[in-house]
């Protein structure tokens, strides 16, 4: 199990919180700010949210495929299908798959680190790039004009009356940094530019990414320009925060990553947030989804251009996820993905898809939850030129939840920032926000009860069984196990019920850690 | 007296202490910037193209409004120049400073002659002694002058008198009267481009330079040098190597000098013959031992010929104005190459002529050296550069001067609050001897850019396209999608970012970033150049579409935002 999701799991209980992480002994040092957020309410927290931006709109049907309707989605689009057979599988189902590009992702998701949304969208999709990025952008109605970014509005809530007053001691960084010579819409606030824009942090200059031509000093309008470049520099009050965080003593990326566009991006990310700027949001980005023609190969179709930015993006989030591991900064990354619409169902005779509606998101990372949320879409038998993926996550659920869950705003302001109320989702973990854990802590999904609990004697565990490999495990408040109380794989789900004798137990707080696939959870039981 | 002790000594009477923002930097070491110009004084037949028109219209008016650029481009260099150093008259189209000041009398009492005044009506003609009045009037007189700036037509005029205010230099602030103060400006328009000498003559007599330099104090009994000084070191002769007057020449001229006094309720100057010193004035061996003598006290006024024609017999005269004349339209550094094959040769035209300032002009502006093409974005541009050439790029509308009071606001808001603070506020330097970037060696123009003033720059323009400056229900901005429209082909995102790379850029961008910025910006993210084309079309078939509007508006922000505030090449000229 890993560290992070025990520790998160142990809030369930909060009494015996800080003996937990004592019990975890140095490696626990780096749960520090998360432990003091934890327990001070109100205090800022360290969750930083790097947003991945896929230009073009993704083909979501290719990404992650249908296995429970392979023949309808193999129908639909013959000349690009991926054979069922190299579809990528994911642990704990059955029914849905990974483009044989993203094994990187294969690994994330099994691993636990990969959040799949399932056909995220918004009422009446525009088809325009433009229009529907905007869409994304400022998560706009389909027919509202929003003239800020949903991150500037966040960042507006949580930084109130930049740039007035800033940089201070509490937040010397900038808010938010954006790559290129763009500055996106995402960050801008009500009345200013929340995002900050670099390319390369040694030079804030980087050809490939566009900033500005490198000038040679020697003639009078080059010297000019120089100088003024100069002053503009000292201007920029954050260009020595970012650039001594990059540079950092020791700060180094400890893994290699793939040679990109977009890999370049989180490279320089992760050293940032290594080197401890407290920038809340990153953004990256990189195109060319819009894949009209040729997506794939025509020998085969697991190769091609879409299958090129698939890996592109898989093996360069998880360089990035591997790298914050190693650095240890893992647990207070999130990221996520977009793409300003899928693409339809049925193929085009150039072995390319056209504009469409719904495609999947990804959210990633250690905090992230290790789940599918929502179903596969439903494919018609015949699909026709015009069928779409409807929407079945609004993309506004996803910011809302990724709001709440992580970048811990309350109800006022988190209508503030969206507009209008939207629909909570299990995305990733709450913990740190004060709210109660995923999967294991929410309520509805209580997979494990236990009663009499407390107990003095003997406690009844009752549990479901999605089916295949199920463990049920009794550990002590320090995270030391005691017992194995089940370890079974089951051909089917199933209802369980055991019982544990706790006679031999020391008086005081002991868990019970359920696994079985997506299914977890750390039930406090209490011996009296 | 080099021009640090000249500073410490005037430091207490005129020198305001300013608060020393910039970071001085290594690049400011003058080896850095060779001039590798070698170009002469023949006249310029190369090329023309937008780069030599933008050039000639940036250096000698403010800003370059394509459609400016595109009439110019239809003369040739020549008749371009003969253009703008058309100025005989003045243009009926200045019209007059008004009381834009208040709606009311409240601000004065009734016993002050302002009280009289109507609001809307001009105050020129009607003195006062009231300091609050006065100080609103220096308001009201500065937004006219950059009203008139900004409105300028199709002349050096308005450049010229920028030049003539740091060359002859008061501050309005000790000055006191905004009456004075607006003869003083008529007196710069009125020779703009004609006698020097006639000018420094008129200039000497001029009442608010006679308050200004203590000239009214100047008596026999009591002789103030502070004119004769500046006459001398600052508006005639210079502190060249070849300026060899003593201070006995200070001290004699001071005393040719004096009994001129000022009439505050006529505005005029006029002399008194009591308060002159009729004794013989012996000058110094630079002036060949000269001596001024008019027994008589009322031939006091021919004595001011004499000293005007003593000093306009010195060759360093015409060297010192030529110079002047290059480090504020052409470039800082003088190297020994620009001594001798452009100073040298106009100082002899401009002797030639008699002191006319207009052929010296015709001479260094269709001149192959001007059109150098090291001379281009050789030079940061001032705050007036700056901000005049900005609104009138962009096109951005102040209100209209039939609303006096809104159009007060509005642009009293350009000149009192951003030209401030871009230390460049007209009609008061911060000394006598005018802004730094015009003279001090060797920064020269680097002088206005600093932290604070580039961040300035870049905020003022992000809140002109971002929603504009609101005041009494009118908003001054910057429209991102009218200043689209104005260039050759909108549609076409390639040649879109190449007007605005020729347009707003001295420098050419290289293909890479232009089509990062294409990409970026325009495109966002997509490849086809069809998504902006369309998108800009969709907006063109139906403008009052709101979602059509939106796309087009929001890319075409981020775009004229990149090239104005985050690109720097914006900032010179």
């Amino acid at each position: 199990m890993q560290r992070r999701k025990f520790i998160k799991n142990t809030a369930i209980g909060t009494v015996a919180l800080p003996g937990i992480l004592n019990g975890f002994g140095v490696t626990a040092h780096g749960e520090n700010s998360m432990l003091s957020n934890l327990l001070t309410p109100g205090v800022p927290n360290d969750h930083i949210l790097v947003i991945i931006q896929m230009s073009g709109g993704n083909d979501g049907l290719n990404t992650v495929i249908p296995l429970d309707q392979y023949s309808n989605y193999y129908n639909a689009r013959t000349n690009i299908a991926i054979p069922q057979a190299q579809v990528l599988s994911l642990t704990g189902t059955a029914a849905t798959g990974l483009h044989p590009a993203m094994n990187a992702f294969q690994a994330m998701y099994n691993n636990g680190d990969l959040c799949i949304i399932q056909n995220a969208g918004y009422p009446t999709p525009n088809f325009s790039h433009f229009r529907a990025t905007d869409i994304w952008m400022t998560a706009s109605n389909s027919n509202e004009y929003l003239s800020t970014g949903w991150m500037g509005r966040y960042l507006n809530s949580d930084f109130p009356g930049f740039p007035n007053g800033y940089p201070n001691a509490t937040m010397p960084d900038p808010l938010g940094i954006q790559f290129g010579s763009s500055t996106s819409l995402m960050l801008l606030g009500p009345s200013i530019q929340m995002g900050y824009t670099i390319s390369d942090p040694n030079a804030f200059i980087n050809n490939a990414d566009g900033g500005e031509d490198v000038i040679t000093p020697g003639t009078p309008p080059n010297d000019k320009l120089l100088y003024v470049r100069e002053i503009s520099r000292q201007t920029q009050l954050y260009y020595n925060s970012v650039k001594n965080a990059y540079n950092a003593a020791g700060n180094t990326n400890m893994v290699t990553y793939p040679s990109n566009s977009l890999a370049n991006q989180l490279k320089i990310i992760a050293r940032l947030i290594n080197g401890g700027l407290k920038s809340k949001i990153y953004v990256a980005s990189f195109g060319g989804f819009d894949t009209h023609s040729g997506q794939t190969n025509t020998t085969d179709t697991t190769t091609g251009s879409h299958a090129n930015l698939l890996k592109i993006l898989a093996d360069s989030t998880k360089a990035f996820h591997d790298d914050l591991k190693l650095m240890g900064k893992d647990n207070r990354v999130l990221g996520m993905t977009f793409s300003e619409f899928g693409r339809r169902i049925k193929s085009n005779a150039s072995g390319g898809t056209d504009h469409g509606y719904a495609a999947p998101m990804f959210i990633f990372g250690t905090p992230a939850a290790s789940s599918i949320i929502g179903a596969n879409p439903v494919l018609p038998a015949n699909a026709g030129v015009n069928d779409n993926i409807p929407m079945s996550n609004d993309f506004r659920d996803i910011y809302w939840s990724v709001l709440k869950r992580w970048l811990c705003q309350d109800a006022p302001s988190l209508t503030d920032i969206m507009v209008r109320p939207y629909t909570e989702k299990n995305i990733c973990s709450s913990l740190d926000c004060g709210g109660s854990d995923f999967n294991r802590s929410n309520p509805e999904v209580d997979y494990v009860k236990a009663y009499p609990n407390p107990s003095q004697t003997q406690s009844v565990i009752e549990f479901e069984t999605d089916g295949g490999a199920t463990v049920l495990e009794l550990m002590t408040a320090q995270g030391v196990k005691i017992q194995n109380v089940l370890q079974h794989v089951y051909d089917r789900p199933k209802m369980i019920r055991v019982t544990i004798d706790m006679t031999k137990l020391k008086p005081g707080m002991y868990y019970l850690n359920f696994q079985n696939g997506s299914r977890r959870q750390m039930k406090p039981v209490v011996k009296m | 007296m080099d021009r640090r002790d000249f500073f410490d000594k005037l430091a207490p009477k005129s020198l305001k202490s300013r608060t020393q923002k910039v970071n001085r930097l290594d690049v400011n070491d003058p080896a850095l910037t060779p001039l590798h110009i070698t170009s002469g004084l023949n006249s310029y037949t190369g090329v023309w193209t937008e780069n030599e028109v933008i050039h000639l219209l940036e250096r000698l008016s403010f800003g370059a409004p394509k459609e400016e650029v595109d009439f110019f481009k239809t003369l040739t260099p020549a008749t371009a120049v003969d253009l703008l150093l058309n100025t005989t008259a003045v243009p009926a189209s200045l019209g007059l400073p008004i009381k834009s000041y208040s709606t009311n009398t409240v601000d004065t009492l009734p016993n002050d002659p302002d009280w009289g005044v109507p609001a809307g009506s001009t105050w020129v003609n009607t003195s006062t002694n009231s300091g609050s009045v006065n100080f609103y009037r220096m308001e009201s007189l500065k937004t006219w002058w950059f009203y008139n700036i900004i409105s300028q037509p199709r002349s050096i005029e308005e450049k010229m008198m920028l030049f003539w205010s740091q060359h002859f230099t008061i501050e309005f602030d000790t000055v006191g009267y905004g009456t004075l103060c607006y003869k003083y400006l008529m007196l710069l328009r009125q020779y703009a481009t004609g006698n020097f000498k006639d000018f420094t003559k008129a200039m000497t007599l001029n009442p608010a330079m006679l308050i200004y330099l203590n000239g009214y104090q100047n008596t026999k009994t009591a002789p103030d040098e502070n004119y004769a000084r500046e006459l001398q070191e600052l508006f005639t002769l210079g502190k060249g190597p070849d300026s060899q007057y003593t201070e006995s020449d200070v001290q004699a001229a001071a005393r040719v000098l004096t009994g001129y006094q000022v009439n505050t309720t006529t505005n005029t100057s006029f002399f008194t013959s009591s308060r002159h010193d009729i004794n013989a004035k012996t000058f110094s061996a630079f002036y060949n031992n000269q001596v001024i003598h008019r027994p008589l006290a009322a031939d006091g006024p021919l004595e001011v010929d004499d000293l005007m024609n003593m000093i306009f017999n010195q060759n360093e005269v015409a060297k010192f104005i030529c110079r002047r004349l290059y480090r504020f339209f052409v470039y800082g550094n003088i190297s020994a190459d620009v001594e001798t094959n452009i100073i040298t040769p106009l100082a002899n035209t401009f002797r030639t002529n008699n002191y006319n300032i207009k052929p010296v002009l015709d001479q260094l502006f269709k001149s192959e050296h001007f059109f150098d093409v090291l001379q281009f974005g050789a030079m940061i541009k001032g705050g007036v550069d700056f901000l005049a050439g900005l609104v009138r790029e962009c096109n951005i509308k102040v209100p209209s001067k039939t609303n006096p009071l809104l159009h007060q606001k509005h642009v009293n808001y350009l000149t009192n609050s951003i030209l401030v603070g871009q230390e460049q506020n007209i009609g008061d330097p911060p000394n006598v001897a005018g802004w730094k970037a015009y003279y001090q060696d060797p920064t020269f123009d680097k002088n206005w850019i600093t932290t604070d003033t580039f961040s300035k720059r870049q905020s003022l323009i992000n809140t002109l396209v971002n929603g504009g400056y609101s005041n009494s229900g009118f908003v001054m901005s910057i429209n991102a999608v009218e200043l689209a429209k104005r260039m050759t082909n909108p549609g076409d995102p390639n040649i879109l970012i190449t007007d605005f790379n020729t347009y707003f850029l001295r420098r050419t961008l290289s293909q890479a970033l232009r089509d990062s910025i294409k990409t970026n910006i325009l495109l966002t993210g997509q490849v086809q150049d069809y998504y902006w084309t369309d998108a800009w079309n969709l907006y063109i078939s139906a403008p009052s579409n709101l979602n059509n509007y939106t796309v087009v508006n929001n890319r075409l922000k981020q775009l004229v935002l990149y090239f104005l505030s985050k690109l720097e090449e914006y900032q010179v000229m």
